[in-house]
């Protein structure tokens, strides 16, 4: 009962049809690219070269993810760097650990 | 930072998340490069315990095809299927801003469903991956073994296993308790609490935690089940 009376007074927009078409935009990009690296899983010889272009395709994933989904692009600058800034730790992280992997397997 | 705190506690949060899954990912790829790795053509490829498994050949099943090499195809549909839920909830966030209820409702059940299609796979996943494939493979002790547990396991060192389950496991609690949450969101917009409040807000917050669980999986595929 109070329900009903509650609905009287919500006014409910029209959907933004500009703004749903650009987030299937973005869906369809990102399937896009999976069928892509799916393509390359298969075509490219394993080395340097396959992996450098997975990692990247997977970068450009993430920022769509992260910018459009998560609506991080559309937010103040001071939160995209504070999310973007200590990222650099993780960069740091993998160097570190990957020249520390390749040390290793050349001891054993 | 023109964010709401919660909104904002939220991003912490996920900050936090993204650096322990990050460890997870960059441990595995300092004890793989610290592995052999397979030399010679892909197509001649045996497991041993003597070299890193190449992942497509890991995964190469599908529900109902049994003995078809299906390489990557069911991962690949994994990954749409999280995709797509991603989509579904960023749906219904932009519902909420306009108070549409029926509206919001409808994409969180989307997004609930793409949620539990996503967990039902992984455990066909796990199922498959700890009984093994026919021919099994040579350990150590020079027997066969089938399948894999947390000791052996016959597509390749012990550690290849260890980091399938604390990886895609440590995801896959992350999908389930973003299922519990998405949960939670679709009860209270149903019993009108979100409408009674004035704003849809929860439902940003719980979408932001769930593109995360999407992101992961992104990284997750590429460097565990690509490379």
């Amino acid at each position: 009962m109070a329900h009903a009376e509650n609905e009287s007074h919500v006014t409910v927009l029209p959907p933004d049809k500009e703004k749903i078409k650009k987030l299937w935009t973005v869906a369809g990009i990102l399937g896009v690219i999976t069928a892509i690296e799916f393509i390359i899983a298969f075509t490219l010889h394993a080395g340097p070269l396959k992996t450098a272009i997975f990692v990247g395709m997977t970068i450009v994933k993430a920022g769509y993810i992260v910018g459009e989904f998560m609506h991080l692009r559309y937010e103040v600058k001071v939160l995209f760097w504070s999310i973007l800034i200590p990222l650099i730790f993780i960069v740091w992280m993998l160097v570190a650990f990957i020249y520390e992997g390749i040390a290793i397997s050349l001891v054993r | 930072m023109g964010a709401s705190y919660g909104k904002l506690m939220m991003w912490f949060f996920l900050m936090s998340d993204a650096f322990t899954f990050s460890a997870l990912l960059i441990t595995y790829g300092l004890v793989r490069s610290s592995h052999k790795a397979y030399q010679g053509a892909v197509d001649a490829f045996t497991f041993s315990q003597n070299y890193w498994p190449i992942p497509e050949k890991v995964f190469e099943s599908v529900p109902f095809l049994e003995g078809v090499s299906l390489p990557l195809v069911f991962v690949g549909i994994m990954t749409f299927i999280l995709i797509m839920s991603s989509v579904t909830m960023v749906l219904a966030v932009e519902a909420g801003h306009r108070m549409d209820r029926k509206a919001v409702e409808k994409w969180m059940l989307w997004t609930l469903l793409g949620g539990i299609a996503f967990l039902s796979c992984q455990a066909w996943e796990w199922t498959h991956f700890i009984h093994g494939a026919h021919h099994g493979s040579a350990v150590a002790e020079g027997t066969t073994f089938f399948g894999a547990n947390l000791a052996h396991n016959q597509y390749g060192p012990p550690d290849f296993a260890a980091f399938f389950f604390f990886i895609t496991g440590f995801h896959g609690f992350h999908v389930f308790s973003g299922v519990c949450l998405n949960f939670l969101i679709y009860f209270n917009t149903v019993t009108g609490l979100y409408e009674r409040r004035g704003h849809y807000e929860m439902v940003e917050k719980v979408g932001l935690y769930w593109h995360f669980v999407d992101l992961v999986w992104v990284f997750v595929f590429t460097f565990f089940y690509l490379v």
